[in-house]
């Protein structure tokens, strides 16, 4: 390995630097920066598969009773139905018609205890894999499938997110992995923000600035470089790259039939965007539908939400098997937490962590599967308890990382997944 | 005998093993019926409270009821889609036919004036009128925006009203099966931009006995619709001219929603009210802005209805209670002996 180039040797620096050396195995390894595998016939296969992730978070907290752990019939179960699904003698609920045509391509785990009713908590739970303890962070999985999978040829950001609303640029959920492989949020699904340029500004001029600049930088590199410099002229240069393929982000660039397929809400919309974000090689594409925090009226809620959602999500799934991407493209439904399964007075569900579930598949993961189960009305799980470290483990796993690898933080093997925790390996081909 | 609202009381508790989401009096006034989470359709014999009976048949909640003229003949509306028929008295209650009627939840129906037909709006955005001789369907009506949440009759028999989640009211005419003009009660439908919900919706809907006015139920002021911050409201608009002519609210009830409202014979508009402020049966002439007076329910009411006497309220209510609330003094205790 070679010695670190900064002028300082903070613990941060060393980490930014991306100079991590390590392996991508099956086995234990240590995992590189910049993006790239030090085994190169890893990095080639990973290429070939183009391994990525689409994960769709139900922001607030989606019933299972009311999405993929009916109960119908029960005292806890509420007005809605059971349907079947494309897999035999797993049902769904009525609200999901579209997904239940396509299940045959997806799975369900239905007995996470995640052991946690807060939203912040659950959140980062679920996307990290991890406890929130003080004085710790860990990167968001779709920072750590950014780092592994991006591939060196990569110019644009490998970790998206796509937002119905919010400030869009960057966010902080890359813990040690650094800026480079935090998130850049698509507000509204629209483009990312500040990449057209100016009409005042000529092709030569742009030239000129970004020439001088990177003398500037290159000048000050020399004498002092530090992470929060790297970090700034990985900005800049990113920043050009996704000007130059802005066209990417367009979505207007996409068929008319398939806006009308997708739907022309903000979440069909999203999903079309995710699955061109998906074809152009992006690695990780989170796409947020909201809210589902629905401690009044959770019936009619959920039944205007999850019949938003049913459809784009089954469209997606269709297209992402017609066009052979599936296959590499690991799908992940979650949410922070699930929802009690006592109605409340207002006919309401409040927060539930104990017994819930998530709906994945892809990336070669069982097709069909249902893993573990809840009691009769709901309110326990009973076979196969499972954890957000399970899931974590089984979702690298899926992408073809060791769950057992670590990254090298200043020196220092920090393990990619909770080590009490293992994948679900019946899930897995 | 004249209510007297001010004397309002909880006269009799009828109990069930699960919450309760709706509840109408027969027309002849001999029974009470409720619907319940459990699925279940009761009633109960007023004259005879102890003797509940249970009507099976429903694959998901009852949202709705209704009754016809003769008391006979009881039409439960289910959210599987379904209408089911039932003879209303039977002692063994079997269903008598059943009706696919919408695609989902059937969230309303009404008896017409002339007792011929039964009108029911759901989910599907679509209002239908039937036979309730033969269970057939005479007319389809289609022009809400989103799901239907009440229907009701013009006393006169000519029109059928219908609102929605938009806090729009379609007045069809029955001659024409035509939309004859809507009423945007826009204050009782919110879009929370940052939830992405629509909330709010026609809870209520109802005409006064000088068919000079129109009331429009629901909630306002919803600032939190995914928790529960919003406040109950009645609008009255004047019939003809559909010009808001007051509204009519219930201050320090927060968090509460107007579940139904309807008219007393004598004029006084009656709301049932429930929420994180409890239960409240709230009451207002036609110039109140504040309800004079309201009666406090020992909780959350979810429904409510008056029976033909004009002088009990019928709630239903989450704690697995029916309340009938009596529009009277309480008759004095009985002396004790000496």
């Amino acid at each position: 390995m070679k010695p670190c180039q900064y002028a300082c040797n903070s613990a941060d620096h060393v980490i930014a630097r991306r100079n991590f050396l390590g392996s991508l195995a099956l086995g234990a390894g240590v995992v590189g920066g910049l993006g790239t595998f030090a085994q190169p016939s890893v990095s080639a296969a990973l290429a070939k598969d183009q391994k990525r992730m689409l994960v769709i978070n139900m922001h607030g907290g989606l019933s299972q009773l009311e999405s993929w752990d009916p109960k119908p019939g029960t005292d806890t179960g509420g007005p809605f139905r059971a349907i079947p699904t494309s897999v035999p003698g797993l049902h769904i609920s009525e609200l999901l018609p579209h997904t239940a045509k396509v299940m045959h391509h997806l799975a369900v785990v239905r007995s996470i205890n995640t052991k946690n009713d807060d939203h912040g908590k659950g959140s980062y739970m679920m996307l990290t894999g991890r406890r929130k303890m003080p004085g710790q962070s860990y990167p968001e999985i779709g920072a750590v499938v950014a780092k592994c999978l991006d591939s060196s040829a990569q110019s644009l950001p490998g970790h998206i997110r796509i937002t119905a609303g919010g400030g869009g640029g960057r966010s902080a959920d890359s813990a040690y992995l650094g800026p480079k492989y935090a998130s850049i949020s698509l507000d509204g699904g629209k483009p990312p923000q500040n990449t057209t340029k100016p009409e005042t500004l000529t092709d030569v001029s742009l030239a000129e600035q970004n020439a001088f600049r990177r003398l500037a930088n290159d000048h000050f590199l020399s004498r002092r470089r530090t992470a929060m410099t790297d970090a700034y002229v990985q900005s800049y240069e990113q920043a050009l790259e996704l000007m130059k393929q802005r066209e990417v982000f367009e979505l207007s660039k996409e068929p008319e039939k398939d806006h009308d397929r997708y739907g022309k809400h903000d979440f069909g919309r999203h999903c079309l965007m995710a699955r061109r974000l998906l074809e152009n090689g992006i690695s990780f594409v989170q796409v947020s539908h909201s809210n589902y925090d629905t401690h009044n009226e959770n019936f009619n809620f959920h039944f205007e939400q999850v019949g938003e959602f049913d459809k784009p999500f089954a469209t997606l799934i269709t297209d992402l098997h017609e066009r052979g991407m599936l296959e590499n493209t690991l799908v992940v439904v979650l949410s922070e937490f699930g929802r009690t399964p006592r109605i409340n007075q207002y006919y309401g569900r409040d927060h539930w962590g104990r017994a819930w579930s998530v709906c994945l598949g892809g990336a070669g993961l069982q097709r069909g599967a249902i893993i573990g189960a809840t009691n009769a009305n709901g309110t326990e799980v009973k076979e196969r308890e499972v954890d957000c470290g399970h899931l974590f483990h089984t979702y690298l796993r899926a992408l073809g990382l060791s769950s057992k690898s670590s990254f090298d933080v200043a020196g220092r093997q920090v393990l990619m997944a909770d080590p009490a925790c293992g994948p679900i390996k019946e899930l897995l081909a | 005998m004249k209510p007297d609202f001010k004397a309002a009381h909880v006269a009799a508790e009828f109990d069930h093993t699960a919450p309760l989401i709706t509840c109408r009096f027969d027309p002849t006034g001999k029974f009470v019926f409720a619907t319940a989470e459990d699925r279940a359709i009761l009633r109960w014999d007023l004259a005879d409270p102890k003797k509940k009976t249970v009507f099976s048949a429903h694959d998901s909640y009852v949202w709705a009821v209704a009754l016809s003229k003769d008391g006979q003949t009881l039409v439960s509306a289910g959210g599987d889609d379904t209408l089911i028929w039932w003879p209303a008295t039977a002692e063994k209650p079997e269903p008598q036919r059943k009706v696919t009627a919408h695609k989902g939840w059937i969230r309303s129906v009404a008896i017409s004036p002339d007792g011929k037909h039964l009108a029911s709006g759901g989910n599907d955005r679509l209002v239908k009128l039937w036979n309730l001789a033969d269970g057939k369907m005479v007319q389809e009506f289609t022009g809400h925006e989103l799901d239907v949440y009440s229907v009701t009759f013009h006393p006169d028999g000519k029109f059928l009203l219908s609102g929605d989640l938009m806090g729009k009211v379609h007045q069809w005419d029955l001659a024409t099966g035509k939309s004859a003009r809507v009423l945007d009660a826009k204050e009782l439908h919110h879009y929370d931009k940052g939830q992405q919900v629509h909330f709010g919706g026609m809870r209520g809907l109802a005409v006064s006995p000088d068919r000079k006015h129109l009331a429009c139920g629901g909630l306002h002021k919803a600032t939190n619709p995914l928790g529960n911050v919003h406040e109950p409201i009645v609008q009255r608009y004047d019939w003809e001219t559909h010009k808001l002519l007051k509204t009519h609210l219930a201050e320090g009830l927060t968090n509460s929603t107007v579940w139904n409202c309807l008219f007393h014979p004598d004029g006084t508009l009656i709301a049932g009210c429930g929420g994180g402020s409890g239960g409240h049966l709230l009451f207002w002439g036609k110039d109140d802005e504040k309800p004079a007076p309201s009666f406090k329910l020992p909780d959350m009411a979810r429904e409510m209805d008056l029976h033909p006497d004009g002088l009990q309220i019928a709630t239903a209510h989450y704690a697995k209670k029916l309340r009938l609330t009596r529009l009277a003094p309480k008759p004095p205790a009985p002396a004790k002996k000496a």
